[in-house]
This record gives structure tokens, sequence and C-alpha cells, in this order.
């Protein structure tokens, strides 16, 4: 056993503890690592988005380089980002709509033009695989069960008509489908969850006590 | 029987809690061994498709987590870093998570000094900018307007390991270590798919089904999922660290809990009998 001598990593232990205590029961202690998570990540955010953003570029190319030529249109940004404030005066939040505006404006854009590039047609032509591999029985099989998997559980999702008879039965083998991948998908969950409390007791075990030897 | 049943449904969770954590510690006190680590075919992918890189290309390395998730995404940040670097490819590391940046700057420093690389020369951290796809979006125009100084505050010009980086073109693959969003689903949507950058991926488990239809459709060349997926990682790299060291508690506490879930079904269907009477 070798102790660590570091205050940070004894801080870190007792936060962690404290965290820990709440599996027993909610507690003071508890309480009060959760709220100095809050403010410390809010502070920590705060800084970090000035000196990594809006100083090097906003700011900076703004007033920063007066031997260098100046980049103006950053104005429009400053100013949208400065009316965003204007939410905390009664008689002028109305202000705080433009920016609002041009972030609704923008950001779906992106995100719907990236969705359709990246996933609408990459996955449809990702699922357009021959159902027929001469010599190569188990790709046959995996591509009889990806289309018939993908077919099957988008009927489900067809509601336009009565789920009854052929409809019905290719709905419910979607249902299967979507209950394996369920079970997928949680049992990646307890992974992650376990993943992360090994993590934190290696902390302790390593870090902090110097009980584990690698 | 019945009497253990009825125990059951009655049971305070926080005998499971000090079971589970018993099942965590042990293992990693007493280091037994459950079963042999054996690459799957996705981690397989992403270390093959790192080893096809060509000594002195260029990679982006996008460390998008931070410490909540570290047990998992930084042993294979670490992995996929060393092998880069034995391989002497340049690594840029960019970060969409605030506090993503002390880890990645770890990360580089520690395997870095292993291999005898230098910060700015074989690789930099251009570190946080806030923003998500956005940020993405901007780096294919510029990279280095989006990123003007690096974590350091060092002006981008001044950094040789960037000469002649403009934008994705000069970009050979890029390495999204991944806690959720921003991350690989974004990288692919926004840089993969309008670039045609070739991409690998290391994510969280509870993620991982998420992108393995990009994995299938060719959007991604491998997969990394949680900790398991960075032990066989190690394992291809023939350097059992962390993750290797993490599998054996990680296999006994799901085992304890999938035995769990079939106890506690096995007690409500106990509970369910008398009413159908």
């Amino acid at each position: 056993m070798h102790l660590s001598s570091d205050i940070g990593i004894w801080i870190g232990a007792f936060l962690t503890l404290g965290i820990f205590s709440f599996l027993y029961r909610d507690n003071p202690v508890y309480k009060f690592c959760e709220h100095l998570f809050v403010g410390v990540s809010a502070g920590y955010y705060v800084v970090l988005t000035m000196i990594s953003s809006v100083w090097p570029n906003m700011l900076q190319p703004l007033f920063g380089h007066f031997s260098e030529g100046r980049n103006f249109l950053l104005l429009i940004p400053l100013v949208l980002g400065i009316l965003l404030f204007s939410r905390f005066f009664p008689r002028g939040d109305w202000l705080s709509r433009w920016p609002i505006a041009f972030i609704l404006g923008v950001y779906p854009a992106l995100r719907i033009t990236g969705f359709a590039q990246g996933d609408l047609v990459e996955q449809v032509h990702g699922t357009i695989l021959p159902l027929w591999v001469p010599g190569d029985v188990g790709t046959t099989i995996n591509n009889w069960l990806l289309v018939g998997g993908l077919v099957a559980t988008l009927i489900f999702f067809f509601f336009s008509k009565e789920h009854k008879g052929a409809l019905g039965g290719s709905a419910r083998i979607g249902i299967y489908f979507l209950m394996v991948s369920f079970g997928a998908s949680y049992g990646y969950t307890v992974m992650a969850r376990v993943s992360l409390l090994i993590g934190r007791v290696m902390f302790l075990l390593d870090d902090w006590l110097g009980l584990l030897r690698f | 029987m019945s009497g253990f049943m009825a125990g059951l449904r009655t049971l305070d969770r926080r005998w499971i809690f000090l079971a589970v954590g018993l099942l965590v510690i042990i293992p990693l006190l007493f280091r037994f061994h459950i079963a042999p680590v054996v690459p799957s075919h996705r981690a397989r992918g992403f270390y093959d498709a790192i080893e096809r890189l060509p000594a002195g290309s260029t990679v982006l390395v996008a460390g998008d987590y931070d410490p909540g998730t570290r047990a998992e995404n930084y042993p294979m940040h670490l992995t996929a870093v060393s092998q880069l670097m034995r391989r002497n490819i340049r690594i840029i590391g960019i970060e969409l998570y605030p506090a993503g940046v002390p880890l990645a700057d770890a990360v580089l420093r520690v395997v870095g000094a292993e291999y005898g690389k230098k910060i700015g020369i074989d690789y930099v951290n251009l570190g946080y900018k806030v923003g998500n796809e956005l940020v993405m979006s901007s780096m294919g125009t510029s990279i280095p307007k989006t990123f003007p100084v690096d974590s350091r505050g060092v002006p981008v010009a001044r950094i040789p390991v960037l000469k002649g980086i403009e934008n994705f073109q000069q970009i050979d693959m890029i390495v999204s270590i991944s806690a959720g969003y921003p991350g690989t689903k974004e990288w692919v949507q926004q840089v993969v798919s309008r670039f045609h950058v070739p991409m690998v991926a290391g994510v969280t488990a509870v993620s991982a089904p998420e992108y393995y239809p990009y994995l299938q459709a060719g959007q991604l060349q491998g997969l990394l999922g949680g900790m398991a997926g960075a032990a066989e990682y190690e394992v291809l790299m023939n350097h059992p660290a962390l993750a290797t060291r993490g599998m054996d508690a990680q296999s006994l506490a799901h085992v304890f809990i999938a035995f769990m879930i079939l106890l506690g079904n096995a007690a409500f269907l106990g509970q369910r009998k008398p009413s159908k009477g």
C-alpha cells in the first residue's frame, strides 16, 4: 500500500466517496459534492469558452492586432451575441429573438443536410445488398437477415393501414428485430455503467491507495 | 421457495450495490483471470485502418469525451495515439467537449514522451471550440481560421506540424474517440459524407449500437465499443493495459447483473401466479 501524497488525488477521492455515499441514502456530504460539481463545472465552461472561442475567434481579430487588418464582419456575431443578454431586461427582451432566430435558422439546416448526406442516402445505399453470394453462405444469411429485418421493422412503423394479415405478420417480425436491438442496447448500457464504476474503483485503489500493480 | 421469492421482491437494493461493488473490487485487487480477450473484426478494422496509413500521414484525433466517461474512452484514446506515434504519423488533436482538453493533453504528453515525439513538430492539440457541428463544418473551409491558436495559445501559423494543413483535404484519417453528442455521429454526418475522409471510432458502450449501421455501410472502417473494445484494441497492439485489466471485473459484474435480472423476473412471475387463480 502506497498512499498518494498529491492533494488533488485526495480531494478527488473524497468527492468520489461523497458521491458514492448516495447509494446508501441521500446525505449532506453528497449534496455538498453535487453542488460543488455544478458550480465548478459552470465556472470552468464559462472561462474555457471565453479563452478558447470568444477571445481568439472574435475579440482578438476585432480588437487585438492593431498592426493587422481587422475583420469587421465579426461585429455581426458580436452584436447578436450581446443581444442574447437582453433577456435579462424585461423591456428589451424581444431583442434576444433576433439571435435566437438566427440560431434556429442555421442549426437545423446544418443538421438536416448532414443527416440527409450521412444517414439517409448512405444508409439506404448500405442496405442494397446481394441476397445470394456464391460460395459464401454466411454473408448470404447475414444479408437476408439485414434486408428482411429492415423491411419488417419499417412495416411495423407503417401506420396507414391496420396491422392485420400479411402486414400484421411482418410487423410482428419487425417487433422481434426491435426487441433484439433493445436487448443489445441494454447489454451495452450495463457494460458502460459497470465500466464507469471500474474506472472510479481503479482511481481509488491505484491512484489514491496505491494498492494495484500494473 | 415461495418465501425466498417473496424475500427477493422486498430485497433492499443496497445489497445489490454492495455485491456489484465487491465483484468489481476483488478481481482488481487479486488479479485473477476469467477469460482471454479475443479481438473482434470491429477492433481489427480499427487497428488495420491505422496500420495501412503510410508514415508521415496526418490524422485528426477528436477526443470528444470528458471525465464522466474516462474509464471507457481514455484507454482507447491512449492506445490509438500510441499506434499513430509508433507509425510516425502526425497528430492534430481537437476536442468538442469542454472538459476533454486536459485529458487529450495528458494522452499526447504521456505517449509523446514514450515515443520521443515533440509538441508542435510531431503533434499538436488545437483544444476546445464551442459550436459542435458548426466547428466541423467550418473546419471543412479552413482549419487555421477555425482554430487560430492551439490549446496552449500558440498561433497556428507558428506550429510546424500544421504547415500546409488548410482543410480536410490534407487530413488522411479521422480518429473519433466519442462519448455521445457531439461526436462520432456528427463527424460521419458533417465530414465523412461530405469530404470523404476515412474514419475510425472508439465510443462508449452505451452508444455503440447506434454506430453499427455506419460500420456496416462502410462509413466507419473500424469501431471500438466501450471498455471491451478498448481491451480488444490493447490486445491487438500487444500492450495489455487499463482496459484489459478491468475486463475481469467487467465480466463478473455483467454475469451477476444478468443473473439478478433472471432472478428478478422469476420472482415477478411467482407474484403473478396467484392472481390468475
